[in-house]
């Protein structure tokens, strides 16, 4: 006999679901079909609520909670896509384009971009806010991939795939607020770092911050999907 | 160590004062010591010993009012004297006995009348290097009493019924707090002391460490007896050298009194604690970074629940609380929860501690009873503005609160009526403005100053920090429309809403606040091209945020 305490029941946009106890809001949504957006949340990785996307609302609290870390609780009510929410999402996407230097019909991603794709999906079609214009650099100092500083959106997927999943972490963070940048080793070029040259980050990297030099043009899917496969597979052995 | 001992070294402490006829009290906090209160110990000392009179001399915490020193208090008689230097050390070693030297006093009696000292009750009158000064004034009975007589919900109860809520700014009830901690299951916890003061302008978690550490470790060691931990972290900012040095100092001696370390009082309590010092960023004074950067990791907000008082360091159950929180537990537990309960209004009890800068008369450190007019605060505490100019506004809660404006001085201070106008009660820094000074420019030294504390994990704070930046400059300098006031004003919400920590929720209220009571400035710096207070200079351009990155 399973106790009760083991399977929640609750609402997502008026759908009656049913959960694990400790399934995330996100999970549960995906798996009855309901579309949450996230930037940085990538099934197989720790979640870290970084980009503030997945942002939803719980009847009965005026707080936003990320549904990538917000574990189910029993009868909770969950809006998933009210017009406070897609205002705030609106905002957040803005905010990200105008942060660096997103020109997307030069980009190596074009047509394959996870930030792009949500533009679209959010029917983002201008910023109101002021363009940053920050100078940032590009280092092609590795033999396969580059890193353009210009497209990053510090979701730190790299960081946690090279840190979690390759053991490596050669990935990190360096500088605060809106001077931090991602690093390899400490703030070595990439080529010279300790890289075991898997290629797990330029797969997981959600837009054309970093890419694999052997594509060429705006040719470049990515293919995050091994993920969740290589985690299944290290758990069955 | 046991309360025989105790109370053996306080009276031996008591005998010994009483040999003298006189104390010479000398502050040396930063304040004073920065006007070289040092040299006027010395000079002090050597005119006693040439006097031959029968003094003792001795270096305090801080005594308040920061802005009369280096201040001088000679006891019993209770004369206070300000503005002394090492020239007039002679004079007042004459005068002890007879009349007080005229012209030095200092007549502050209604400063001090409308304070309550609770946590500051021994700043000014111990040595804050010397346990056994702290010991006669009561101290560690309380944990004795504590380990000996109570269990460790009975302390809980005891510091809910006071009704004490968290002083580092959220004002969470401190014993429903300990509550949780002490049913979260696991027989590993931790217990933290919040020492990351950052906000501008803010100095009493420093005082209260400088003036009197032992005060924090009881105060810790009776929260880890109540929740059931074993070990203690005090996160001190490494810019507070000389906190860093008596609380290491404190610690020391607390272990060799045997107040420290295993089996406290001959109970099977075992409690230490271990200093840890942060490299200066303002976001580790939120709990979740805070615990980042104890554990050694970048010091990075994570989202909560759980909370740490479930999975804190290393996962474990943690305890959390701010310097003066942990100061107020020791009188709370030796006196009784009525006692403290009687002070303040009805939903915030006790007493609060304000760090006073800014356009005001005496500025320094003020404790006072919650409930209190900001009008009693600033009018007849602080002397009010200097040089004839009028007052404009008052900042409190630093970069994350509001500034409430001259109509609403008559706002009794607590937790709930602070939210109410807009700002917040904050950990206690309370920055006076008058009519020099430009609102616009106001929040946009603290939009600047959250944009670059922000730890650039989340979008919102990250780059919403610096558009407002970028926008409140526009304004500033003439060059803002009005499109990019509601821009700021829509950005605000996001912001506010999105955040993922405590920093970039809040990091919009200096701005809300300013628009709401001073919206007429903004106006005027946009239609007008015109800054009223005459601060701004409205000829220059849109100087780009700076972008220090070399990749």
């Amino acid at each position: 006999m399973t106790t009760d305490a083991d399977v929640k029941t609750l609402v997502i946009d008026e759908q009656e679901v049913s959960a694990r106890a400790g399934q995330t809001i996100l999970e549960v949504a995906r798996e009855n079909d309901i579309d949450i957006p996230t930037l940085c949340h990538l099934e197989g990785l720790s979640d870290v609520g970084a980009c503030r996307l997945c942002l939803v609302e719980i009847k009965g609290s005026n707080k936003l909670l990320p549904a990538c870390v917000a574990t189910v609780q029993e009868g909770m009510e969950v809006s998933t896509n009210t017009d406070r929410l897609r205002k705030h999402r609106h905002a957040i996407l803005e905010l990200l384009f105008a942060e660096r230097n997103h020109i997307c019909s030069v980009c190596v991603s074009n047509g394959h971009c996870e930030l792009q794709a949500l533009a679209q999906e959010q029917g983002l079609t201008h910023v109101r806010l002021p363009y940053r214009n920050p100078e940032l650099t590009v280092d092609a100092s590795h033999e396969r991939y580059t890193v353009d500083h210009n497209r990053c959106i510090l979701c730190t997927r790299c960081v946690r795939v090279c840190a979690e999943i390759e053991g490596a972490h050669v990935w990190d963070v360096m500088g605060r607020g809106i001077n931090s940048i991602v690093i390899t080793d400490l703030n070595e070029p990439w080529g010279s770092s300790s890289c075991t040259r898997c290629g797990k980050c330029v797969q997981c990297c959600p837009t054309g911050a970093l890419f694999d030099k052997s594509k060429v043009g705006d040719d470049h899917p990515k293919y995050p999907d091994f993920l969740p496969y290589l985690n299944l597979m290290r758990e069955a052995q | 160590m046991n309360i025989e001992e105790l109370e053996q070294i306080a009276k031996a402490v008591r005998l010994e004062n009483a040999k003298y006829d006189h104390e010479v009290n000398v502050c040396m906090d930063l304040a004073c010591l920065s006007q070289h209160a040092d040299r006027l110990k010395d000079a002090l000392t050597t005119a006693i010993a040439a006097s031959g009179k029968n003094v003792l001399i001795r270096k305090t915490g801080c005594m308040g009012p920061c802005s009369s020193g280096p201040l001088v208090r000679v006891d019993p008689e209770e004369t206070l004297y300000r503005h002394v230097d090492a020239s007039h050390a002679e004079a007042i070693v004459a005068s002890l006995g007879g009349e007080p030297v005229p012209g030095l006093q200092c007549d502050l009696n209604e400063h001090f009348e409308l304070q309550t000292r609770v946590v500051l009750e021994n700043a000014g009158y111990i040595d804050p290097e010397k346990i056994d000064d702290y010991i006669a004034r009561d101290g560690y009975q309380a944990l004795l009493m504590v380990l000996t007589d109570m269990t460790p919900n009975g302390v809980i109860h005891r510091v809910a019924e006071s009704g004490l809520r968290g002083r580092g700014g959220g004002g969470y009830p401190t014993g429903l707090k300990w509550g949780t901690v002490a049913k979260a299951s696991g027989n590993l916890k931790y217990v933290v002391c919040n020492g990351d003061e950052g906000d501008p302008g803010a100095f009493m978690d420093r005082s209260v460490m400088e003036g009197d550490p032992h005060r924090v470790i009881e105060g810790m060691a009776i929260a880890a007896y109540a929740v059931g931990a074993s070990k203690g972290f005090i996160y001190v900012r490494a810019e507070y050298p000389t906190a860093v040095a008596r609380l290491t100092a404190a610690l020391r001696d607390a272990r060799r009194h045997g107040l420290l370390g295993n089996n406290i009082c001959n109970t099977p309590f075992n409690f230490d604690v271990e200093i840890r010092l942060g490299a200066g960023a303002f976001v580790c004074g939120e709990e979740t970074a805070l615990i980042a950067s104890i554990e050694g990791r970048r010091g990075t907000p994570k989202p909560r629940p759980p909370y740490p008082a479930v999975s804190g360091l290393w996962g474990k159950p943690t305890l959390i609380n701010n310097v003066e929180t942990y100061a107020n537990i020791a009188p709370i537990l030796r006196k009784e929860s009525k006692w403290f309960s009687s002070m303040g209004s009805e939903r915030s009890k006790g007493t609060k501690v304000f760090a006073l800068t800014g356009k005001i008369t005496h500025t320094g450190l003020v404790e006072v009873p919650m409930g209190i007019k900001l009008r009693e605060i600033i009018e007849v505490i602080g002397g009010g503005v200097p040089g004839g100019h009028t007052f404009k506004a008052v900042q409190t809660g630093g970069p994350s609160g509001g500034c409430i404006p001259a109509e609403m001085l008559d706002l009794g201070v607590s937790y709930d009526a602070l939210v109410k106008v807009g700002s917040i009660m904050g950990s206690g820094g309370m920055i006076v403005m008058d009519d020099t000074s430009c609102m616009v420019n106001v929040a946009r030294f603290f939009v600047e100053f959250c944009m670059t504390e922000s730890c650039g994990k989340c979008i919102p704070c990250r780059a919403g920090t610096a558009q407002m930046f970028t926008l409140l400059t526009r304004i500033c300098n003439g060059t803002g429309t009005m499109d990019d006031l509601d821009l700021l004003v829509e950005l605000c919400g996001t912001i506010k809403e999105t955040s993922l920590c405590g920093l970039g929720q809040t990091a919009p209220n200096p701005v809300l606040s300013t628009l709401k009571y001073f919206k007429n400035e903004y106006i005027e710096h946009i239609v007008h091209k015109r800054c009223p207070a005459g601060v701004c200079n409205m000829e220059a351009t849109v100087p780009a945020v700076p972008m220090e990155v070399s990749a």
